[in-house]
C-alpha cells in the first residue's frame, strides 16, 4: 500500500512554489502601480504589426521581383497552370465537356456516370477493405446521386484529388529533402508545428492575394495546409527504415536513385500511407471550408442553405460530406493496412481493367439514357421539407426549455466569465503564464511563453485573444468534464470501449463545418451555439485519452494494489489515476488544440474573438489583420501547448522516478 | 566438420586476398587531426583523455583466399566497426585496406559501389529483408541492382532458394517466414552475385539456439561446396570455434591475438584470452596432427586423420586397444602415430 501511494504525496512543485507565490504577488501589485495605459487591456496596438504585414504583402504582390520577373506574375502564372488540371478533373467528374455558351451550349462528352463511378469505387473498396465497405460505397453513391448532390460532390472530390496529389508530391519531395540533410530537419519541424496551429482561414488570405480570387487560390491554400503532415510523415517514415536496410543498399552498390526507389520508399510505404490518410482528411476539411471563397462544392451548398435557414438542405449536404469523409478515410486506411501486410500485384491489373469498364460502359450509355449521367431533377429525393418541419417543431415545442438553457448559460456562466477575463490586467496574465512556464519547464519554456504572450499584447489583439481564451477554456472544461469520466468508464468495459473507439474514429474524420449544423439548428447564432459546436468537436480526444490513460497503467501496478488489498476506489485513486496522469495531461493538450482549431469555424455563428477577427478580415480581404490575428491564435495554441507538454513531461518523470 | 584444418594448408599455399595494415577508426576525431597525433597520444588512455572513442586501434592482418576469418570479442570491443571498415560502410580514420593489392580507401564513390556490387556479399544481424518483396524478389535484389533483367535475376534467385533449403516458399513475403527462414533468405541474397568476399556481422545472434546451430551447419556446408573468403563477426565462442579457420580476438578496440582455435586454447597470448577460452575443452580444438609423432610407423587396425580433433576421434581411442594409432593425411597416406594415452589425457582435461 505504502509504495503505491507514496508518490502522490511528492512535493509536486518543490521550493519553486514559494517563489511563484511571491512573483504573482509582485505582478499583481505591479499591475495596480503601472500607468493606466498598461492596465486592463491595451486597446490600440503598441506596434502596428498588422500594418507592417499589410505593407509587406503589398510589396510582395506589387513590387517583389526575382530577376525582372515580378512575383505576382509568377504566382498568377502558377495559378493559371494549375487551372487546367483542375478543370480537366472537374470536366471529367462533374460537368462533362461542353462547348459554346448560353443557347449554343452543347454537351460534347458527358461526365463520368454516377453509376459507373460508384460501381468502380465499390469494386476498389471491396478489394481493399472487404465487401462491407463495397456495399457502403454503393449506398453512399446512390444517396449522393438521388439527393441531387452528385455534381457538388464531384466538384469537391476533384478539388480533393488535385490537392491530395499536389500535397503528396510536394510533401514527399520536401520530406525526402529534409531527411537527406539532417541540419534542415529541426527547422522544418518547427515551421510545421506553427503551421498546424495557425487557423485554416489564415492560409486563405495570402494565397488570395498572391493567386487572385478564384478556385485555384483556394486550392493552393489547401495544399499549403495539408502538406505539413505529409512532410512530417515522410521524414518519420524514412527515419524508420532500419540502419541494417540502409547498409544493405550500400553493400549491394545501389545508386542514390536505386536506394530511394527500391529500398527507402518501399520500406517506408506503410508509414507513408498513414501520412496519406491524414493528408486526405485534412484536404477534405479545408476544401469544404474553402468553398466559401467560391470553389463551389458541398461546403458551399451547406453554407448557402444555412444562410437561407434551410436546415434540411444543409443537413442533406452535410450528410453527403459525412459519407464522403467516411469513405475516403476507410479507403486510405485500408490502403495503409494493405501496405503493411504487403500488397500483392497480380490481381491489380485485372481489377483496374474491370474498374475502367465499369466507368466507361454506363458513361457511354448515358448518351442514350441521360439519367445515367446526372440524376434528373424531377426524380430527386429530398427530405429537406420534413426535416425543416421537424426542426421548427422541436424549436417551437421545446422553445422554453431550450431558450431557458441558453439564457441561463449565457447570463450566469459564460458572460460573467468573459467579462472577468476581459478585466484582468494583461501584465498579470503575462506574468502568471511566464511563471507557470518557469515552474513547469524551466527558463526556456518561460521565455517562449512570455514572448508569445507579448506578441499578442503588442499587436493589439489582447481583448480578442481573451475572448478566444474564454471560449476555449470553457469548451475544454466542458469537454473534459464529459470526456474523461466517460473515457475512464468505457475503459473498464472492453466491448463498450471498442464501440466507442469506432464511433470516435468516425466522428474525427468529419470536416469541421459539419459540427456547426446541429448546434445552429437548436440554438441559432451566438456564443452558446459556438460552445456546443466546439464541445462536440473537442470531446472526442478527451474520451480517447481517458481510455488510453487507463489502459496504459502497467498491469503489475494494478495487481500489486490488488494484492495489497486496495478497494476499487483506492486502486483508482492511488494507482490508476496517478499512472494515467501524463496521458491525461496530453489529452487536455489535444482537447485544447482541437477546440482552438474549431474556434475559427465557430466564428461563422457570430462569436466575438480572434476567430471572428480573422474571418472578418478574410471576407473583407484585409491581409494584415487576418494574418496577424491568425498568428495570435497560433500564439495562444503554442502557449498552452508549451505549458501542458511541460506539465506532462514532469508528470511522466515523477511517475518513472517513483516506480521501477 | 571434415575440413577444419584447411587453415594450415591455406596459410601456406593460398594467396593473400585481403591485407589490412594499421587501420584505425576513432570516433570524434577528424582524419587529418588524428594523423598528426604522435604514437604516444594514440594509447587508449590518451584517446580517453581527449574524449575520443578508439573503436578500432591499429588493426593489421592478412586474409587468404578461402579462409573463414572470425572476429570475436565482447560487446563494444569494436568488431562491427572493424568489419564495416573493411567494406567501407564506415570510413576508417587511418590505414590501408588492400583487396588484391588495391587500396580500397582510395576508391571513388562509383568504383566503390561497383566493387561492392561484384565482389562483396553481406549478411546482416537483423536480416534487412525488404518487406515488400517475396523471397525470390529479395534474393534477386542485388542482381537487379547490377542491372540484370528481371527474368534472369529471378531464375538465378530460384536456384539459390533451393541451395538454402527454402524450396516451395519462393513467393512468400518475409512477414510470412520464421526468423531462421528469414536469415536463410539473407544468406541466399548475399550469395546471389557469387561474391568473392562474404561478410557476416553476427548473422545468427538474433535466432534461438537450435536454429542457430542449423544455420551454422548451413554455412559450413556452403563453405565446403564453394569455398569463399569469409569474414565473420560473432561474440559466441562456440560459433567461432565451429566455423573459424582463424580467430581474431578483440578487446577495447585492439586485436590482441590472431590464431587458429587450437592456438588460442593451447597458447593464449594474454590472460584475457586465457579467460576467454577457459570454458573450451581442449579436445574440441586440438588436432591429431599436433599430438602425433611424425615419421613412418607400422600400420595397425584403426587409423585417424591428422586434421581431426581429438573430440572427433574420441570413440575410436576409447574403445580400441593398441598403444599407438596410425595417423593418415586426407589422402589416406600414413604420416605418423598417435600415442593413445596422450590422446586420452587430452580428452580427459575439462574446461
Ligand atoms: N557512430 C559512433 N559514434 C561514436 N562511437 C561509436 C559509434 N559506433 C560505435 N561506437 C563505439 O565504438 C565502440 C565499438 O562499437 P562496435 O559496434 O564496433 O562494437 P561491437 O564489438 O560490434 O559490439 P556489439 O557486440 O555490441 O555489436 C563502442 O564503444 C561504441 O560505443
Ligand atoms: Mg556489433
Amino acid at each position: 500500500m505504502t509504495d503505491t501511494s507514496s508518490h502522490t504525496r511528492h512535493p509536486v512543485l518543490g521550493p519553486r512554489a514559494l517563489w511563484t507565490g511571491g512573483a504573482i504577488l509582485i505582478a499583481v501589485l505591479a499591475a495596480f502601480l503601472l500607468p493606466a495605459r498598461l492596465a486592463g487591456s491595451p486597446d490600440a496596438p503598441l506596434l502596428p504589426v498588422s500594418e507592417w504585414v499589410d505593407a509587406a504583402m503589398n510589396w510582395l504582390v506589387r513590387d517583389a521581383a526575382i530577376g525582372g520577373l515580378s512575383l505576382s506574375d509568377v504566382t498568377r502564372a502558377l495559378a493559371a497552370s494549375a487551372q487546367w488540371p483542375i478543370e480537366a478533373l472537374q470536366k471529367l467528374l462533374a460537368e462533362g465537356w461542353i462547348s459554346g455558351a448560353g443557347f449554343n451550349k452543347k454537351q460534347i462528352l458527358p461526365p463520368a456516370s454516377w453509376l459507373g463511378v460508384t460501381l468502380a469505387t465499390a469494386l476498389l473498396a471491396g478489394r481493399l477493405a472487404g465487401w462491407r465497405l463495397g456495399l457502403f460505397t454503393i449506398a453512399a453513391g446512390t444517396y449522393i446521386a438521388t439527393f441531387g448532390l452528385w455534381t457538388s460532390a464531384m466538384m469537391t472530390l476533384s478539388s480533393v484529388l488535385f490537392c491530395v496529389l499536389a500535397a503528396l508530391i510536394l510533401g514527399l519531395m520536401l520530406g525526402i529533402r529534409a531527411h537527406r540533410s539532417p541540419g534542415i530537419e529541426p527547422t522544418v519541424r518547427a515551421v510545421m508545428n506553427v503551421m498546424q496551429t495557425v487557423p485554416i482561414f489564415s492560409y486563405l488570405l495570402p494565397t488570395l492575394l498572391l493567386f487572385g480570387y478564384g478556385p485555384s487560390a483556394a486550392l493552393f491554400a489547401t495544399v499549403a495546409y495539408a502538406m505539413p503532415p505529409m512532410v512530417h510523415a515522410t521524414v518519420l517514415a524514412l527515419q524508420s527504415v532500419p540502419p541494417d536496410t540502409m547498409d544493405l543498399a550500400r553493400m549491394t552498390g545501389c545508386s542514390r536513385r536505386q536506394t530511394l526507389w527500391k529500398v527507402e520508399l518501399p520500406v517506408a510505404m506503410p508509414r507513408l500511407a498513414i501520412g496519406l490518410n491524414q493528408v486526405v482528411m485534412m484536404t477534405l476539411n479545408m476544401v469544404i471550408i474553402a468553398s466559401m471563397i467560391g470553389a463551389g462544392g458541398l461546403g458551399y451548398d451547406v453554407l448557402r442553405a444555412l444562410r437561407r435557414l434551410d436546415f434540411g438542405a444543409a443537413f442533406e449536404a452535410g450528410m453527403a460530406i459525412v459519407v464522403l469523409a467516411v469513405l475516403l478515410d476507410r479507403l486510405t486506411q485500408a490502403l495503409a493496412r494493405k501496405q503493411s501486410a504487403g500488397l500483392r500485384k497480380g490481381r491489380f491489373g485485372r481489377d483496374l481493367l474491370i474498374a475502367g469498364a465499369l466507368v466507361l460502359i454506363p458513361t457511354a450509355l448515358s448518351l442514350l439514357v441521360p439519367a445515367l449521367a446526372i440524376w434528373p431533377k424531377a426524380w430527386t429525393i429530398s427530405v429537406a421539407a420534413p426535416l425543416n418541419d421537424a426542426v421548427s417543431f422541436v424549436n417551437q415545442r421545446f422553445y422554453d426549455p431550450l431558450e431557458a438553457l441558453r439564457t441561463f448559460a449565457l447570463l450566469y456562466v459564460m458572460n460573467p466569465i468573459r467579462d472577468m477575463m476581459q478585466l484582468l490586467p494583461w501584465p498579470v496574465v503575462v506574468a502568471t503564464v511566464t511563471i507557470a512556464g518557469w515552474i513547469l519547464g524551466g527558463v526556456r519554456a518561460a521565455m517562449t511563453v512570455a514572448a508569445l504572450a507579448l506578441f499578442i499584447v503588442v499587436t493589439g489583439y489582447w481583448a480578442a485573444a481573451m475572448g478566444s481564451l474564454y471560449l476555449t477554456l470553457l469548451s475544454v472544461l466542458v469537454s473534459l468534464a464529459i470526456g474523461f469520466p466517460f473515457g475512464i468508464w468505457a475503459a473498464s468495459r472492453p466491448r463498450t470501449q471498442q464501440a466507442v473507439q469506432i464511433f470516435l474514429d468516425t466522428l474525427q474524420t468529419l470536416p469541421t463545418l459539419v459540427y456547426l449544423l446541429p448546434a445552429v439548428m437548436l440554438f441559432r447564432n451566438g456564443d452558446f451555439s459556438a460552445l456546443i459546436a466546439i464541445v462536440s468537436y473537442a470531446v472526442a480526444p478527451a474520451v480517447r485519452y481517458g481510455i488510453d490513460g487507463m489502459l496504459h497503467v502497467p498491469s503489475e501496478r494494478v495487481e500489486a494494489a490488488a494484492m495489497a488489498g486496495c478497494s476499487r476506489w483506492q486502486t483508482f485513486r492511488y494507482v490508476r489515476l496517478p499512472g494515467a496522469l501524463p496521458t491525461l495531461l496530453l489529452g487536455v493538450n489535444q482537447t485544447v488544440m482541437m477546440a482552438l482549431s474549431m474556434l475559427v469555424i465557430a466564428a461563422l455563428v457570430g462569436t466575438r474573438e480572434l476567430g471572428q477577427e480573422v474571418f472578418t478580415s478574410l471576407s473583407q480581404g484585409l491581409a494584415g489583420p487576418g494574418i496577424v490575428g491568425g498568428l495570435c491564435v497560433a500564439c495562444l495554441a503554442l502557449i498552452i501547448d508549451t505549458l501542458l507538454k511541460a506539465a506532462a513531461a514532469r508528470a511522466t518523470q515523477q511517475d518513472r522516478s517513483s516506480h521501477v | 566438420m571434415s575440413d577444419r584444418s584447411k587453415a594450415a594448408q591455406i596459410r601456406s599455399t593460398a594467396e593473400v586476398v585481403l591485407s589490412v595494415s594499421g587501420v584505425w577508426k576513432v570516433f570524434g576525431a577528424s582524419a587529418s587531426a588524428f594523423r598528426n597525433r604522435a604514437p604516444a597520444d594514440r594509447t587508449a588512455e590518451a584517446l580517453a583523455r581527449d574524449h575520443l572513442v578508439g573503436a578500432v586501434q591499429d588493426a593489421s592482418f592478412d586474409i587468404r583466399r578461402g579462409e573463414v576469418f572470425v572476429i570475436m570479442g565482447l560487446s563494444g570491443s569494436g568488431k562491427s566497426t572493424l568489419l564495416r571498415c573493411l567494406t567501407r560502410l564506415i570510413e576508417p580514420t587511418e590505414g590501408r585496406i588492400a583487396l588484391h593489392g588495391q587500396d580500397i580507401l582510395t576508391l571513388g564513390e562509383k568504383a566503390l559501389a561497383d566493387l561492392r556490387r561484384r565482389k562483396m556479399g553481406m549478411v546482416f544481424q537483423h536480416f534487412a529483408l525488404l518487406p515488400n518483396r517475396s523471397v525470390v524478389g529479395n534474393i534477386a535484389f542485388p542482381l537487379e541492382v547490377q542491372g540484370m533483367d528481371r527474368t534472369r535475376a529471378e531464375a538465378r534467385a530460384r536456384e539459390l532458394v533451393d541451395l538454402v533449403g527454402l524450396t516451395g516458399r519462393e513467393d512468400r513475403l518475409p512477414s510470412q517466414l520464421s526468423g531462421g527462414q528469414q536469415q536463410r533468405v539473407g544468406i541466399a541474397r548475399s550469395l546471389a552475385t557469387d561474391p568473392e568476399f562474404w561478410f557476416l556481422d553476427e548473422p545468427f545472434s538474433a535466432l534461438d539456439p537450435l536454429i542457430r546451430t542449423d544455420l551454422q551447419d548451413e554455412v559450413q556446408r556452403l563453405q565446403r561446396e564453394q569455398s569463399r573468403t569469409a569474414i565473420f563477426v560473432t561474440h559466441d565462442l562456440d560459433e567461432a570455434i565451429r566455423l573459424a579457420d582463424r580467430i581474431a580476438i578483440m578487446e577495447g578496440g585492439r586485436i590482441i591475438q590472431i590464431g587458429t582455435p587450437e592456438e588460442l586454447v593451447t597458447r593464449p597470448a594474454t590472460d584475457y584470452v586465457r579467460r576467454f577460452v577457459a570454458k573450451v575443452p581442449p579436445a574440441r580444438v586440438i588436432r591429431v596432427g599436433s599430438l602425433m609423432q611424425a615419421g613412418p610407423v607400422a600400420a595397425s587396425g584403426v587409423s585417424v586423420r591428422a586434421d581431426e580433433t581429438i573430440a572427433e576421434i574420441a570413440a575410436k581411442i576409447i574403445s580400441n586397444g593398441p598403444v599407438t594409432i596410425a595417423v593418415t593425411d586426407r589422402n589416406g597416406l600414413l604420416v605418423g602415430a598417435l600415442d593413445r594415452q596422450r590422446a586420452l589425457e587430452t580428452l580427459a582435461v575439462r574446461a
